[in-house]
C-alpha cells in the first residue's frame, strides 16, 4: 500500500523487463492439440516498483516467470530482461536476476547458514563480501537466530524467507518471485511483503511477482491480470477498483438469518456476478447496469440491510474474468435428511496430543463439533491442522487424549464406523489411470452400495458435479477443478453423516473455490456435518465455528463473529479473520473468557 | 459376509484395471520374465565348452602327438597357440590368450617306453576357479583314456579298475536342466515381488491409500484384495515358463501336474506375504523396489538355484531354512527331474506355508500402523 505515487515515479525510472507478444505452447502427448499457456502477452516491469501477475491457476503466471528467467524458450515473441534477450542470453540473465520459484530448492538437510553459503558459492559471491551481505539478509529476514537450524526444520514462512534471502544473495537488479506467499501464514506473509517493499524502496530493485491471493494484488503498484494465457487488463489496482464503483454491495444479515442463507439466495441470481461472505456480511458484485436494481432481488425483509460498499480488487477481478459456464445454482430448498437428531455432538476431542519423536505437533487440543455444523480448522501450513485431521479420521494414532467421532474412536473401532464418514484428502487421491466412472464405481462398491443404489448415486454425481461428459476420461487427466469435484463426489457417494475435507481449496482457483463453498453450504443445510481445514483465512467466513491453530496449539475458537470481536479495537473497527489471526499469533490479544466462550465448546 | 465379498471384489477389480490400464505395468508382467527365461536358459550354464588352450610340446614324439590329437578332437577344447619355450607360458595365461597350457616334457615318450611313470603338466588360469576345475576334469578323463589305450596296446596285465559313470535324473549332466527346472520359481518370485511390492507403496505415494483406509475395509480384506492379482500373475507366469522349459529347452517333466501347481501356489502365497510386507513398510515406490531387491538377491543366491547349499558354511546353511526360495527350487527339481508327486514334495511345502503364516498377518498389521 504506502506507495501511492508509484505511477509517476515509474514513468521516469528505467524498464527492467519487456515482454512483447509472448506465446508459449506446450505439446501434449499423442498428437493432442497444443496447450497455449501464454497467448500474445505483452507487458513491462519497471525498476523501483512491484509488478504483480495476478490470475487463477492455469492463467500462465508461472510460465511467464520461468520464461523471463530464461528457463523456457518462447514459442514466439520476445522477453527482454535488463536489456538481454531471454532466449539467447539466458545465462547472463540468470547471473543478474534473482529468481525464486514456487518451491525454492533449499537443501533440507543443510542449515540456514550452509544453504546461504551454497548459493553464494553457486553465484560466485566473493568471500570478502559474504559476512556483511549474509548479516544484512539474515537481519532483513529475521533469521539471525536460526542460522544453525536445518532448513527442513524451519516453518513454512521461514523457509520462504530463507528462499528469498538465497535469491537475493548477490544483489540482483531484478527479482522474479513465483507465488512467494502460497501456504505461508498471514504473519509471515506480511513480513515477506515488508521485505519486498524495502528492496524496492531502498535498493530500487524491479520486482515481478505472481500471486493467486487477490488481496495481495492491492499491494502491487502495477497489476497485470492474466486469464487463460491472455493479458486481460493491466494498471494500478485503483484503476481496476474505480471501474466497478457502484456495483458492489454489502448485506448485513438480519438477526435471525445466517449470512450463508443470504449468500445461497444471491448466488446465481440474474445480474449477480459474485456473492461471498466477508466479516459476517454478504458481499455482492453485480453486472454492469444492475447496481440500481440489486435490492429488488432480495426478499422485502432483507432490503433495508443492503448498502453500497467500496470496491476491492477481488470484486474487480470477479467482474473481469469471463464466466466459463452457466451460473452455479444450488438447490434453494434442500431436502433435510430425516432421522438425524440435531445439536448432537458428533466429533469430540479432549486433550488431544501428538508427538513425532521429540516434536509436539499437536498440543492438548479440545473441541466439539455438532451435527450439521461446518467446523473449520484454520491455520498456516505446519500448524498441526492436517495432523489433527488425520487423527480424527483414524489415519494416525493419538499420543494422548481422547477422540470420539460419531461415538467411536476410529483408530480402534471397526469398519462399520468408517462407513458413515466421507474423506477428501489434501492432494488428489483417486486413481489417476482409472476413468471417472471406474473411480466412482470402486468407491461406491467399497462402501457397500448395491448395484441399483450405485446406479442411482452415479447419476446423482453426474448431475450434481457435472461429471457426465468426463465419465470415460482417466481421472488423472481431468482439469484441476474437475479433479476436485470428482474427489468430492467420491467422498459423498455413500451419503456420509460426517465429511472430512482436508485443504479442499488449496491449488483451486478463486472461481472454483466459490463454487465449492456453495456446495458445502448446501450439504450442511441438509444436515451433514462438515469438518474442513484451510489455510485461506477468508474461507473461515463460511464456517459456523472454527478453531484457529498455530504451531500445534489452539489460538482461539468460536464463530467468525466471535473471533473478529476478539480483536476489535477503536482504530480497527471492522477486523478480518486474518487480522484476528495476526493479532492472536503475535500475542497482541490474549483470548480470555470474554468473547470466545459462549456455551459452545471450551476455549483453551 | 456378503458386504465383505463385495468390497474384496471391488478392490480386486480395481487392482486389475489399474494394472491393465498402465502400459508400463503390462510390460512388467511379461517383458522381464521373458528376458530372464532366455538369459537363464542360454547363458547360465556350467558346461565348459571351447576352452582355449596352448601347447608346449618339448618331446615331439608320436606319443605326445597322439595325446594332443585327443585334446584337439574334443569339442570342449580349442587349441589357440603352439608354444616353443617355457617363458611363453606366463604371457599366454596372463593375457588370457588361453585358459590352460598343456606342457609335455622332453622325457615323455622315453619314460613311456622304458615303463616308468611320467607326467604331463597342465597350467591353469585359476582366476575363474570353477571353469578351471571343470576343464581339468575333462583333461583328466582324456588322460585316463590315453593310459587305458596305452595299456591295451602295449604291455599286458594292466587290467586295472575301470570307472563306469551313470548320472541319474540328468544322464548327460546338462547344467541347463539343473537351472531351467528351478526357473519357474525364480521368475514367479520376481513378478510377485514387483506386482505386490509396488501395490501398496504406489497407493501410499499417490495418497490413495488413505482413502482406502478411511473406507470400511478391514485389513484382511485389503490383504486379500491386494494379494489376488499378484498371485494370479505370478502363477500364470510360472506355469507359462514351466511349459516353456519343457517345450523350448527340452527339460524333462517327470512329476505330476498337481504337485507342480500345489508347489507353485504355496510358494507364491509366501512371496505375496513378503512382497506385501515390504510394500507396507515402504512409503514410496522407490523404497519398495529397493526393498524387493534387497530381499531377492540373497534369496536367490541362498536358494541352491545356482550353487549348492551344501557348499555353504554350516551357519549359512541353517540360515537358508528361512528362505522360501530354497524350498521351491528343491521342490521343482524333484518334480521335473525326479518325477515327484505331492507326498514327496510335502516336506518342502509346509515350511512355505509356515512362512506365509508370519508374513501375511504382519503385512496386514502394517497397513494401518505404518501410516503417518
Amino acid at each position: 500500500m504506502g506507495l501511492g505515487t508509484a505511477d509517476d515515479q515509474a514513468a521516469k525510472s528505467d524498464i527492467v523487463l519487456v515482454v512483447r507478444h509472448l506465446c508459449k505452447s506446450f505439446v501434449t502427448k499423442k498428437g493432442a492439440p497444443a496447450q497455449w499457456a501464454l497467448d500474445d502477452v505483452s507487458l513491462e516491469a519497471h525498476a523501483g516498483r512491484v509488478t504483480g501477475l495476478v490470475g487463477a491457476d492455469g492463467a500462465g503466471k508461472t510460465t511467464l516467470i520461468r520464461t523471463a528467467a530464461g528457463l523456457l524458450l518462447p514459442t514466439s515473441g520476445t522477453v527482454t530482461v535488463l536489456g538481454l534477450d531471454s532466449a539467447k542470453e539466458a545465462i547472463e540473465i540468470q547471473r543478474r536476476v534473482g529468481y525464486m520459484p514456487q518451491k525454492f530448492g533449499l537443501y533440507q538437510d543443510l542449515s540456514v547458514d550452509e544453504n546461504m553459503t551454497l548459493y553464494a558459492d553457486l553465484q560466485g559471491v566473493p568471500m570478502a563480501e559474504r559476512p556483511e551481505r549474509f548479516q544484512r539478509l539474515l537481519r532483513m529476514t529475521d533469521l539471525t537466530a536460526f542460522t544453525r537450524r536445518r532448513a527442513g526444520a524451519l516453518s513454512g514462512g521461514m523457509k520462504q524467507k530463507l528462499g528469498l534471502a538465497c535469491a537475493l544473495i548477490k544483489s540482483p537488479r531484478m527479482l522474479l518471485l513465483d507465488e512467494p506467499t502460497v501456504g505461508v501464514d498471514p504473519v509471515s506473509r506480511r513480513e515477506l511483503w515488508k521485505i519486498v517493499y524495502a528492496l524496492v524502496e531502498k535498493e530500487g530493485i524491479g520486482v515481478l511477482l505472481s500471486t493467486a491471493y487477490l488481496d495481495e494484488a492491492e499491494r502491487c503498484q502495477h497489476v497485470v491480470l492474466l486469464h487463460e494465457g491472455r493479458n486481460l487488463d493491466e494498471g494500478a489496482p485503483q484503476k481496476f477498483k474505480d471501474r466497478i464503483r457502484g456495483r458492489v454491495f454489502l448485506i448485513t444479515p438480519p438477526a435471525d438469518v445466517k449470512p450463508r442463507q443470504i449468500q445461497n439466495h444471491m448466488a446465481g441470481q440474474k445480474g449477480i456476478i459474485d456473492a461471498t461472505i466477508r466479516s459476517g456480511r454478504v458481499r455482492v458484485v453485480t453486472e454492469h447496469g444492475w447496481g440500481a436494481q440489486v435490492a429488488e432481488t432480495l426478499p422485502a425483509a432483507w432490503r433495508p440491510h443492503i448498502r453500497e460498499a467500496l470496491p476491492q480488487f477481488e470484486d474487480a477481478f470477479m467482474a473481469l474474468i469471463p464466466r466459463r459456464q452457466g451460473h452455479f445454482q444450488i438447490d434453494p430448498h434442500p431436502a433435510v435428511r430425516k432421522g438425524l437428531p440435531q445439536d448432537e455432538v458428533v466429533v469430540q476431542t479432549r486433550g488431544l496430543e501428538k508427538w513425532f519423536g521429540a516434536f509436539e505437533a499437536v498440543k492438548h487440543l479440545s473441541f466439539e463439533v455438532r451435527r450439521g455444523e461446518i467446523f473449520g480448522l484454520l491455520g498456516p501450513n505446519g500448524a498441526g491442522k492436517s495432523t489433527t485431521f488425520r487423527m480424527l479420521c483414524g489415519l494416525l494414532s493419538a499420543s494422548g487424549g481422547e477422540i470420539r467421532v460419531a461415538g467411536h474412536d476410529l483408530r480402534r473401532s471397526g469398519a462399520q464406523a468408517r462407513a458413515h464418514l466421507g474423506y477428501m484428502a489434501q492432494q488428489f487421491s483417486l486413481y489417476g489411470q482409472l476413468s471417472v466412472a471406474e473411480n466412482l464405481t470402486f468407491y461406491g462398491r467399497a462402501y457397500g452400495l448395491g448395484d441399483p443404489k450405485l446406479r442411482e448415486r452415479l447419476a446423482w454425481a453426474d448431475a450434481e458435479f457435472d461429471l457426465a461428459r468426463w465419465r470415460a476420461t482417466p481421472a488423472g487427466q481431468l482439469p484441476g477443478g474437475y479433479k476436485q469435484r470428482l474427489a468430492m463426489a467420491a467422498a459423498l457417494l455413500h451419503e456420509p453423516d460426517i465429511i472430512f475435507l482436508d485443504e479442499p481449496t488449496s491449488g483451486v482457483d478463486p472461481l472454483a473455490r466459490r463454487e465449492f463453498w456453495l456446495r458445502i453450504n448446501g450439504f450442511a443445510e441438509q444436515g451433514v456435518t462438515v469438518v474442513v481445514t484451510t489455510h485461506f483465512m477468508e474461507e473461515s467466513e463460511y464456517c459456523d465455528r472454527m478453531l484457529i491453530m498455530s504451531q500445534g496449539a489452539s489460538l482461539a475458537m468460536g464463530t467468525p463473529a466471535e473471533i473478529r470481536k476478539l480483536v476489535r479495537t477503536p482504530d480497527r473497527p471492522d477486523p478480518t479473520i486474518e487480522d484476528a489471526f495476526v493479532a492472536l499469533a503475535l500475542g497482541e490479544v490474549i483470548p480470555g473468557g470474554h468473547a470466545a466462550d459462549n456455551g459452545k465448546g471450551d476455549s483453551p | 459376509m456378503l458386504a465383505t465379498l463385495r468390497r474384496i471384489s471391488a478392490l480386486i477389480r480395481k487392482e486389475f484395471a489399474s494394472i491393465f490400464k498402465d502400459p508400463r505395468s503390462r510390460m512388467v508382467l511379461i517383458g522381464p520374465p521373458l528376458i530372464q527365461f532366455f538369459i537363464f536358459g542360454y547363458a547360465a550354464t556350467f558346461d565348459v565348452k571351447n576352452v582355449r588352450y596352448a601347447v608346449l610340446d618339448e618331446d615331439r614324439s608320436s606319443e605326445s602327438r597322439d595325446l594332443l590329437a585327443r585334446l584337439h578332437g574334443s569339442e570342449n577344447f580349442e587349441c589357440v597357440q603352439t608354444l616353443s619355450s617355457d617363458e611363453e607360458i606366463a604371457t599366454v595365461i596372463d593375457r588370457q590368450l588361453a585358459k590352460l597350457v598343456v606342457h609335455i616334457g622332453p622325457a615323455f615318450s622315453r619314460d613311456i617306453h622304458i615303463g616308468v611313470p611320467t607326467t604331463v603338466q597342465v597350467i591353469l588360469d585359476g582366476r575363474n576357479s570353477n571353469a578351471a576345475l571343470i576343464a581339468l576334469g575333462y583333461i583328466g578323463t582324456i588322460l585316463e583314456q590315453f593310459n587305458r589305450d596305452l595299456a591295451a596296446g602295449g604291455s599286458a596285465g594292466a587290467g586295472g579298475v575301470l570307472l563306469e559313470e551313470r548320472a541319474w535324473y540328468n544322464a548327460n549332466l546338462q547344467s541347463r536342466w539343473f537351472i531351467v527346472s528351478g526357473l519357474g520359481g525364480v521368475i514367479s518370485m520376481v513378478i510377485v515381488m514387483i506386482v505386490t511390492g509396488l501395490s501398496i507403496a504406489r497407493e501410499r505415494e499417490f495418497g490413495t491409500f488413505d482413502q482406502l483406509l478411511v473406507a470400511p475395509f478391514r485389513p484382511g480384506e485389503i490383504l486379500v484384495g491386494k494379494s489376488v492379482p499378484g498371485m494370479l500373475f505370478g502363477f500364470l507366469d510360472a506355469l507359462l515358463f514351466s511349459v516353456g522349459a519343457v517345450w523350448w529347452f527340452e527339460v524333462p517333466f517327470r512329476g505330476t501336474i498337481t504337485a507342480l501347481m500345489l508347489a507353485l501356489a504355496c510358494f507364491i502365497l509366501t512371496i505375496v506375504g513378503v512382497g506385501l510386507l515390504v510394500s507396507s513398510l515402504s512409503m514410496t515406490m522407490q523404497q519398495a523396489l529397493l526393498g524387493s531387491f534387497v530381499f531377492m538377491m540373497p534369496a536367490v543366491i541362498l536358494s541352491g538355484f545356482t550353487t549348492p547349499i551344501e557348499n555353504m558354511p554350516h551357519w549359512l546353511q541353517i540360515g537358508t531354512y528361512l528362505n522360501p526360495v530354497r524350498y521351491i527350487i528343491r521342490a521343482l527339481r524333484e518334480i521335473f527331474l525326479e518325477g515327484a508327486g505331492v507326498p514327496m514334495i510335502w516336506p518342502q511345502l509346509w515350511p512355505l506355508l509356515l512362512i506365509a503364516c508370519v508374513t501375511l498377518p504382519a503385512a496386514a498389521w502394517m497397513f494401518r500402523h505404518r501410516s503417518q
